[in-house]
């Protein structure tokens, strides 16, 4: 199984996506440059977090336009799964591949902690090893992770069972307190309607070992195994 | 020809930062500002001298990339 992890100008979590996969997964991954035409045939799709293309204009406002964009979108539309991490969500959000948008942080901080997030379905290729409503523990890094959409589309989402990560405190209730950025609902990660594209602010890659003090997001990645294996 | 395109969140939308430099602004004394939207403002030099064309040209580029329709609302000026 391949992973291709995307590099774009200012991703800085390539290498630990890469990491996760191939050193802590024992699957192989190759880096995919953003200026690249093809995905090399990977299975999996990751787009790292980072600052792509220098946050400018918007979170993922260009890298939704580099040329890689072509292939991912192919990828992503024909059913391949794909995941994106953090600046990875943004821009799977300016694409326009998952509906809504990232406003800034309700309080204007970069949040940069363990948080506690909720799988709420676990019936899509990024959580299909995980139970129904387990908790993680996994690290948030971002400036602008206040998902929001607008009312009619946060109830589709609700109700397609789109939202795939709720934040929460450390015993699983959803309540404002917990929620690190403001984010409607307080949505951590979503699905597109046939669930194969997930988008999340969390990093799983950087909760993969015990050294990083948390091993919770490696199931994330165990799940995609699962999923294409089982095929 | 010159567009100017000026982008803001819709007014639907939450602005934390705008928020914060009303709150600012208060704590100065000025409390007649009552809020503060904070936006985008970008100026667009465009190789046609036919005003029609230059909006146009100005609307499909702030659709395609300056504005984020999700959040995001622009008005355009021209010349």
């Amino acid at each position: 199984m391949k992973f291709a992890v995307i590099v774009f100008p200012g991703s800085n979590c390539d290498q630990d996506a890469y990491y996760a996969v191939t050193h802590v997964l024992g699957q192989q991954a190759e880096m995919v440059w953003h200026k690249d035409a093809s995905l090399k045939g990977a299975d999996v799709v990751i787009l790292p977090g980072g600052f792509a293309h220098g946050d400018y204009l918007r979170t993922g406002a260009m890298a939704r336009f580099s040329p890689i964009m072509n292939a991912v979108r192919s990828f992503a539309e024909s059913g391949g799964p794909t995941l994106g991490i953090c600046n990875g969500f943004q821009v799977l959000l300016e694409a326009g591949l998952l509906p809504g948008a990232m406003l800034r942080n309700r309080g204007l901080k970069f949040r940069c902690e363990h948080v506690h997030i909720r799988v709420e379905h676990t019936d899509t290729p990024f959580t299909l090893r995980c139970a129904p409503g387990q908790l993680l523990r996994i690290p948030i890094a971002h400036g602008e992770g206040n998902y929001y959409a607008d009312p009619q589309t946060i109830a589709s989402l609700e109700k397609n069972r789109q939202v795939i990560f709720r934040y929460t405190d450390a015993g699983g209730v959803v309540c404002d307190e917990a929620n690190p950025n403001g984010s409607v609902a307080s949505i951590a990660g979503i699905c597109n309607e046939r669930r194969n594209i997930v988008g999340l602010m969390p990093h799983p890659e950087r909760a993969c070992e015990l050294s990083l003090g948390s091993t919770d997001g490696l199931v994330i990645l165990e799940s995609v195994v699962s999923a294409l294996t089982a095929v | 020809m010159r567009a100017r395109v000026f982008v803001t969140l819709k007014p639907s939308v939450f602005d934390p930062q705008g928020r914060t430099i009303a709150e600012a602004l208060h704590s100065m004394g000025y409390g007649g500002v009552e809020d503060v939207r904070q936006g985008k403002y970008f100026e667009l030099d465009l190789a046609t001298t036919e005003a029609a064309q230059a909006k146009a040209l100005a609307s499909e580029v702030a659709d395609k990339l300056l504005a984020n329709p999700v959040i995001e609302s622009y008005r355009i000026e021209i010349g």
